[in-house]
């Protein structure tokens, strides 16, 4: 017998990509997708749910279907509504759904996607955190401190219901192609705004690895909690070299000035967490990724940011993806 | 420039005026019988090689338009109305052919600059340097998981810090074959000199004796100010903490820790060479939980190069820093008290201190922890004295 999954947040793009690739997996027999509006797109076999995940329904559907194992992928570095319906949905989200997970007594797994971001980005930092480390400096806004108390929501349900295999996974800055986060926009700008004296070291992990390690998750259930990133590390000003784009170095404390002026611009901003993340950067320790939960991703940081500059349209500066490009002829696919 | 430092007065009974060349520059014969020109004039060396009548500038204009008319590849091609009067003067007194600079003799001058900057093998070396280029400006290189760029520290770093290390310091090494030539260890040495330079000495110096790269621990301090933490890092450094020092310990790297800190760097100019605590023995735990030697390095001359004599506490805690030194020539020189004085260094590795006999659970014992500390502590303390006794001067 399959298993029946509810994966929450399968309107973003990467939700119903993953609920799409899981209802193809022969050991999953349901995937029901929830969240507050439909996909876009065909959803293949994945039997879509409108539910608010703030609102207790959620419990009715989790005891409806026989939800046996539950993704939650709907906290979210970004919203329309501004900064207080983003936390509303990511953090009291959470606990409604972590309730009704609790009220669930057919629930056997909670995979639960976290961000790296709950490390936060300070000088005192380890160069590389495992995940026993705790960050030096608490994160104290935005995504990063929701994410923050969502994890501490989700060891909380781990003590209350020991039955439940929990698997948190930490990732690193998801990229790729067809990833809209807040760091990509910021790499897609025409100049680049760095911090002047300062040189970030980044980990990326590619879009694709992301679903397989939810997936490898999903379908394994390790209890515990992993980083997960493409090995290697890339300093920011190599990143932008490499995207042949050219920089402006700001010192720190204009920089929030330049993503005020960016925002009026129609751009996204820079928050404090990412201009403090684009300061110190931020590495973490894969080795338990590999030995505990077995997966390995399939790109290293750099080749995952090789596919994502494949992406961008070359700046003022050609880097070398678009030289290349050039040397073979052609125009890019 | 040979010719700004030979300017002899007179001409030592040869023909000529006071430049002291054979033949008097053009400029100069141009003058002659006027006001006596001074012998700088003569500088421009095309100048004084060819018999021209005209004046310096007038001279210039017709290198450049003569150039033009080369580059070109024939001489009565059309060249705009504004050179045309001015090139045509000089043609009448100069045969084009003999003006100019042929593209014969840019090639040897491109040449000899090359072989000036890059030595007889230039050819391979300037295609390596302009490759070395390309992957700076395209990103295309590797740094480790601490920001270590292995490249741009030796090509940079190293190579900048190296001639102070040989020439104004003078740093000799002893005792290098106590350091492993392989596999984990930890160096630990004093910490002195208001300025850690002895760091970077160091560094250099294991650097060009084992070809190992000493991987510093820094204080967060170092990570927290704008450039310095950007270049530590790049440098090789990382944060002094336990998780990074095992971490790169167990990696097989060889770390550089200072122990005493900002205590020892800042200690006043009165108490050089009196080992400070040695922090709070994380090193120790940290060479014992992964089993690598102890590498004990003592450094006699980085104690000289600013003494400390002062101290401003009030300005150090406005400015958020351990301190602010006042030595005898800083602030009272400017920038000129910046320069260090030139001490006569000595750097030893002593024998290393096996931690690997140890038993699974020695690191969280705080007593032998304790006592490994102290052993290495009065290891350099002794060196210390033995070396400041055989030192004859501190600038030689």
């Amino acid at each position: 017998m399959g298993r029946v999954v509810l994966v929450t947040g399968v309107s973003h793009d990467l939700g119903s990509r993953f609920a799409r690739s899981l209802a193809d997996d022969p050991a999953v027999e349901r995937v029901v997708g929830v969240d507050v509006v439909p996909p876009r797109g065909d959803m293949g076999q994945v039997d879509f749910v409108r539910a608010d995940i703030r609102n207790p329904v959620i419990a009715k559907v989790i005891a409806s279907r026989d939800v046996d194992t539950v993704v939650h992928m709907s906290v979210h570095a970004t919203s329309g509504g501004g900064r207080s319906s983003m936390k509303e949905h990511n953090v009291i989200g959470t606990m409604q759904l972590l309730a009704a997970c609790q009220k669930a007594p057919g629930l056997e797994r909670l995979v639960v996607k976290s961000s790296t971001a709950v490390y936060g980005s300070s000088s005192r930092d380890p160069a590389m955190f495992t995940e026993d480390v705790a960050a030096k400096q608490m994160p104290r806004s935005g995504y990063a401190k929701d994410m923050l108390e969502v994890e501490g929501y989700v060891r909380g349900f781990a003590r209350r219901r020991p039955d439940v295999a929990v698997t948190m996974l930490r990732a690193a800055n998801t990229v790729g192609p067809r990833v809209a986060s807040p760091l990509t926009q910021y790499f897609r700008l025409p100049v680049v705004p760095t911090v002047l004296g300062y040189d970030a070291r980044l980990q990326f992990l590619h879009e694709t690895d992301l679903l397989a390690a939810l997936r490898h998750a999903t379908v394994d259930g390790v209890h515990g909690t992993f980083n997960v990133a493409g090995s290697g590390v890339l300093m920011l000003s190599q990143a932008v070299r490499r995207l042949g784009r050219p920089t402006l170095a700001v010192p720190g404390f204009a920089l929030s000035s330049v993503g005020s002026f960016l925002k009026q611009t129609g751009m996204p901003g820079l928050s404090p967490e990412m201009t403090g993340f684009l300061t110190f950067g931020r590495g973490v320790d894969t080795a338990r990724m590999r030995s505990i939960l077995g997966f390995e991703p399939d790109y290293s940081t750099e080749a995952a940011f090789a596919d994502f500059a494949r992406s961008v349209v070359p700046g003022l500066v050609p880097g070398p993806h678009a030289a290349a490009a050039a040397a073979l002829g052609g125009p890019r696919a | 420039m040979p010719d700004a430092e030979v300017i002899p007065l007179g001409t030592r009974g040869k023909p000529g005026r006071g430049a002291g060349s054979a033949k008097p520059s053009s400029a100069a014969r141009n003058l002659a019988g006027g006001t006596k020109k001074p012998a700088g004039t003569a500088k421009k060396p095309r100048v004084s090689d060819e018999p021209e009548q005209t004046a310096a500038d007038q001279d210039d204009a017709a290198h450049e338009a003569d150039d033009r008319t080369e580059a070109a590849g024939a001489p009565d091609v059309e060249r705009p109305l504004a050179d045309a009067p001015r090139a045509e003067a000089v043609r009448e007194s100069a045969p084009a052919p003999t003006t100019g600079i042929p593209a014969g003799d840019w090639l040897g001058a491109f040449t000899a600059a090359a072989k000036e900057v890059f030595g007889e093998t230039w050819e391979p070396r300037l295609a390596e340097f302009l490759a070395f280029l390309r992957r700076r400006v395209t990103g295309d290189y590797r740094v480790d998981e601490y920001g270590f760029d292995a490249e741009i520290t030796e090509r940079f770093f190293l190579a900048a810090v190296r001639p102070i290390a040989e020439k104004w310091f003078r740093v000799e090494v002893r005792g290098i074959e106590n350091v492993p030539t392989e596999g984990g260890a930890l160096v630990v040495s004093n910490h002195s000199g208001t300025i850690p330079l002895d760091g970077l000495m160091t560094m250099v110096s294991i650097h060009d004796q084992t070809g190992r790269n000493l991987r510093p621990l820094g204080a967060d301090l170092v990570f927290r100010l704008p450039v310095v933490g950007e270049l530590a890092r790049k440098g090789g450094a990382t944060l002094a903490c336990g998780e990074d020092a095992q971490r790169m310990l167990s990696g097989g790297e060889l770390v550089g820790v200072w122990p005493e800190g900002f205590k020892g760097i800042g200690k006043p100019y009165s108490e050089r060479y009196k080992l400070q605590r040695f922090g709070r023995g994380g090193f120790v735990s940290a060479a014992l939980r992964t089993g690598v030697p102890i590498v004990p390095c003592s450094v006699v001359g980085a104690e000289e190069i600013y003494p400390l004599v002062g101290n401003v506490p009030a300005l150090a805690r406005l400015l958020g820093v351990p301190y602010v030194p006042i030595t005898p020539f800083f602030p009272l020189l400017g920038p000129l008290g910046l320069v260090p004085l030139p001490s006569k260094w000595l750097i030893e590795f002593g024998e290393p201190i096996r931690t690997d006999s140890y038993d699974e659970g020695a690191a969280d014992d705080p007593m032998l922890v304790f006592n490994v500390t102290d052993q290495v502590r009065e290891t350099i303390q002794q060196t210390l004295y033995t070396l400041l006794m055989q030192r004859r001067s501190v600038f030689y």
